[in-house]
């Protein structure tokens, strides 16, 4: 190999530009990723990012630039064609056919088998049978295999969006260990990720877009993250990464108070204080009975055993409609879960307003048209993309979620992982939301896959492990480390007795 | 073992429930033999073909609701063309009508995919211009089926070595269909783009992302829904003789059979064998009904409501199915 061609990037695209009617997505933005590197792509909502990644996979195509792979000038028009030159994606949502089995989805994409399995085992998911249908298997192990699959067909550039975002600690850990190997072993990676640890931890590079153009490409060092957050935002930070401290009056009645619930085979006893004006976080690995616990919260389920009181009164929901009637706000992760995608931004904020009996009827337009609009601007919801809610970014979608129980008055939020795939200028919007709506009187239950943000949003947290509260930490004397430690089911306490 | 059991239960469900209604059959009509056996076969036999052809729309994710229309047009296009060949011509005849039924069935998926108008609005369109296209053809009921190609599928079937007893309850007509969707839907199950037919209708967004090019499966899947029209009008030729313009209860009825065999509106899930033993059974239990003769207005109303007792024991077993 000559000097020339060692330096030569494999991929670089040049000038991107695209436009969906009125509204241009990317101006002017570039990307270069060399032979074995790893760059992460990164930018906040609308940024452009999801619009660059699918002009290079072949889902939409560009109206200007270029693309060249080794130097060639490359059209890409599909997705079939983005494979054949060597460029594999990983989508933020699972692209496996969900009626199919295992082995039907890989003769879809002509993925070797034996390569797959390999890779499925590397990456730490057990069990996986060839005719399993991909419908029957939980989220995580989706993400997996469609990992394993884009390594099974040995792409030259890997493409992660999000990739660790569904994923409990432990797979994450995984996924790093082996996108980092590949790497080595000379294949291209871009990584598309809203966790700076995970990017300080893997990537070479970081390429930064901004309202559709790329602001800049900076190489991976300690104290990069400010730089980089900044050439996001467009500004410098000024506000620090937690919470600020505030006393919450936990001595008279809890607003909900969970004693020894049980539900399914994975929520185990479970109890704990939720107080009025608090944001009380929860801290767990992926499938650690968390879900049970927000489903039962939100009148989804029955428990088994145990239950809960609201404002000292035993509650028993049977329907989720129950519990609106009781104040308690379920705020899914999935956007979808809680939309109407096909509707506009007023009519999603303003169903909640009407699913009321005394408000059955002729709908008030006034009354709603102000609640709306104040909805809005508080949020800052881009709503650029008039009409259907289909067509906002993700977090502006999330800040909709939320935006239409700040319309009605919101009592007892139950917050179930609201920032997924959300990037941190909305996060922090988002937190800031939550602390206003608390200091207003409302309780807050709130998990996140993600521990950082414990610390940000939340007064205190439980940490639940193996379907059981194990532990409650201050989040003003936590640290990350702690979190982990935490969530690992390894407390505080723990290491305590073992030091002495 | 279980696996396999699980896969398959709804269409083993549709055969005991299939089973019971002969037994009910015997006990009804305790003559009820070979020859019995022989005119429900020809009977279901447009039916059968109308219902393969919608399924496979189905499980691609879409609807044809021009399929009766479509078969009209291919049963007064092949009594037009039998008419003036003879026998001489069947398999002229033969190879014209499947080629102007993959043509139908292709111009209806083209229109979808290029149009992106949703199909159901398409194929309602379309419904009318092909039965246009049939009154075009033939103004009132007319031509004639050639009686060499009628003999296929009259009667009993005659396999050397094997005794007429047994023979005699297999009808050259089940035969036939056996073949038709055997020569279609097994080298396809086994393809590639039976594969892309059950992705396109299960996620189209990931098949699309997977590399399956969905226009194109798209189009396939309703040429084939047009070839299979095609068949169901050509028998429906053969079996009364003449050709009749004016499409039959075969749109309903098709979708009936779809959902009942197991296949699921929205696309993905499904397969063939279901739907063609749900045919037999709504065929059955309208027999059995003539045969108790109950007011053809009550009947209706029982099949519909058998209909809709097993779609819902079915959801309700696979909703149990998912908990445990």
């Amino acid at each position: 190999m000559t000097e020339a061609q060692a330096d030569m990037p494999i991929l670089d695209a040049v000038g991107i530009s695209k436009s969906f009617g009125a509204v241009a997505a990317l101006k002017d933005a570039s990307l270069r990723v060399g032979r074995g590197e790893i760059v992460a792509l990164m930018g906040a909502n609308g940024a452009g990012k999801s619009t660059l990644v699918k002009i290079l996979t072949g889902v939409l195509r560009r109206d200007g630039g270029e693309i060249r792979i080794n130097g060639q000038a490359r059209s890409v028009r599909n997705p079939r064609r983005a494979r054949a030159a060597g460029l594999v994606p990983v989508y933020q949502e699972p692209s496996l056919i969900p009626d199919l089995d295992v082995r039907a989805n890989l003769r879809l994409g002509d993925t070797p088998v034996e390569p797959f399995m390999a890779r499925v085992k590397e990456l730490g998911i057990e069990g996986l049978r060839l005719d399993d249908m991909i419908g029957a298997l939980p989220l995580a192990t989706l993400r997996i295999l469609d990992l394993a699959r884009a390594l099974a067909s040995e792409p030259d550039v890997l493409m992660l969006d999000e990739m660790t975002a569904a994923l409990p600690a432990d797979l994450v850990e995984r996924v790093l260990k082996v996108v980092r190997a590949e790497a080595k072993a000379g294949r291209s990676v871009i990584y598309i990720s809203h966790r700076f640890n995970e990017i300080a931890q893997i990537c070479d590079r970081a390429t930064v877009l901004r309202d559709g153009h790329t602001v800049g490409d900076l190489r991976i060092e300690p104290g990069v993250e400010d730089r980089i957050v900044e050439l996001m935002l467009g500004q410098s930070l000024g506000e620090g990464l937690r919470v600020e401290p505030r006393a919450v009056a936990r001595d008279g009645t809890p607003r909900v108070r969970v004693r020894g619930l049980r539900a399914g085979t994975k929520l185990g006893d479970v109890s704990f204080d939720l107080h009025r004006g608090e944001v009380l976080g929860v801290v767990a690995l992926e499938g650690q009975g968390q879900d049970e616990l927000f489903d039962v919260l939100a009148g989804f389920r029955k428990p088994d055993a145990g239950g809960f009181d609201l404002d000292g009164t035993p509650a028993r929901f049977g329907h989720p409609a129950d519990a609106i009637a009781a104040g308690l706000t379920y705020v899914p992760g999935d956007r979808s879960e809680g939309l109407l995608m096909a509707r506009s931004v007023r009519e999603n904020i303003a169903l909640p307003l009407l699913a009321r009996p005394r408000n059955w009827g002729a709908i008030r337009m006034k009354d709603e048209a102000t609640r709306v609009k104040a909805a809005i601007e508080k949020l800052q919801i881009d709503t650029r993309a008039q009409g259907e809610v289909r067509k906002l970014s993700g977090g502006n979608q999330q800040k909709v979620t939320i935006g239409r129980w700040v319309a009605t008055g919101v009592d007892t939020l139950l917050l179930f992982d609201p920032t997924r795939g959300i990037d941190v200028r909305t996060k922090r919007q988002i937190y800031g939301l939550v602390r206003e709506l608390s200091d207003q009187g409302a309780a807050v239950l709130f998990y996140t896959s993600e521990l950082d943000e414990v610390l940000q949003a939340c007064d205190r947290a439980v940490v639940i492990f193996n379907g059981r509260v194990v532990d409650e930490i201050d989040t003003q004397t936590a640290d990350h480390q702690l979190l982990l430690r935490a969530a690992y089911g390894l407390t505080e306490k723990d290491r305590l007795e073992a030091a002495s | 073992m279980i696996r396999l059991l699980q896969k398959n239960g709804w269409v083993l469900g549709l055969v005991a429930l299939m089973v019971l209604l002969f037994v009910m059959t015997k006990v009804i009509q305790p003559n009820f033999g070979a020859s019995g056996i022989g005119a429900l076969s020809r009977a279901a036999l447009p039916f059968a073909f109308a219902t393969a052809g919608m399924a496979i729309v189905v499980i691609v994710g879409g609807i044809d609701l021009s399929v009766a229309s479509m078969m009209a047009v291919a049963g007064v296009a092949s009594a037009a063309l039998m008419h003036a060949l003879g026998n001489e011509g069947s398999l002229l005849v033969i190879l014209a009508v499947l080629a102007l039924g993959l043509a139908m069935g292709a111009i209806n998926g083209a229109l979808i995919v290029v149009t992106k108008v949703p199909d159901i609005v398409v194929t309602l369109a379309m419904l009318f211009v092909w039965e246009g296209v049939a009154l075009l053809i033939l103004s009132a009921p007319g031509g004639s089926a050639a009686p060499a190609l009628r003999a296929i599928i009259t009667g009993p079937v005659s396999v050397p070595f094997l005794p007429e007893a047994i023979t005699a309850f297999i009808p050259k007509s089940l035969v036939v269909l056996v073949v038709c969707l055997a020569v279609v839907w097994v080298p396809l199950s086994h393809s590639k783009l039976g594969l892309w037919i059950y992705a396109v209708g299960s996620d189209p967004l990931a098949a699309f992302r997977s590399g399956v090019p969905i226009g194109l499966t798209r189009i396939v899947a309703y040429a084939l829904c047009g070839l299979f029209a095609a068949l169901g009008g050509l028998s429906l030729t053969l079996s009364t003789g003449i050709g009749e313009p004016i499409p039959g209860p075969y749109l309903m009825a098709s979708v009936a059979a779809v959902v009942l065999g197991g296949v699921v509106l929205g696309g993905g899930v499904g397969g063939l064998l279901g739907p063609i033993i749900a045919v037999f059974i709504l065929r059955i239990l309208r027999m059995d009904l003539t045969l108790l003769s109950v007011d053809p207005n009550v009947s209706a109303i029982i099949e519909g409501t058998i209909m809709a007792v097993v779609v819902m024991f079915g959801g309700l077993v696979a909703l149990r199915g998912r908990r445990a």
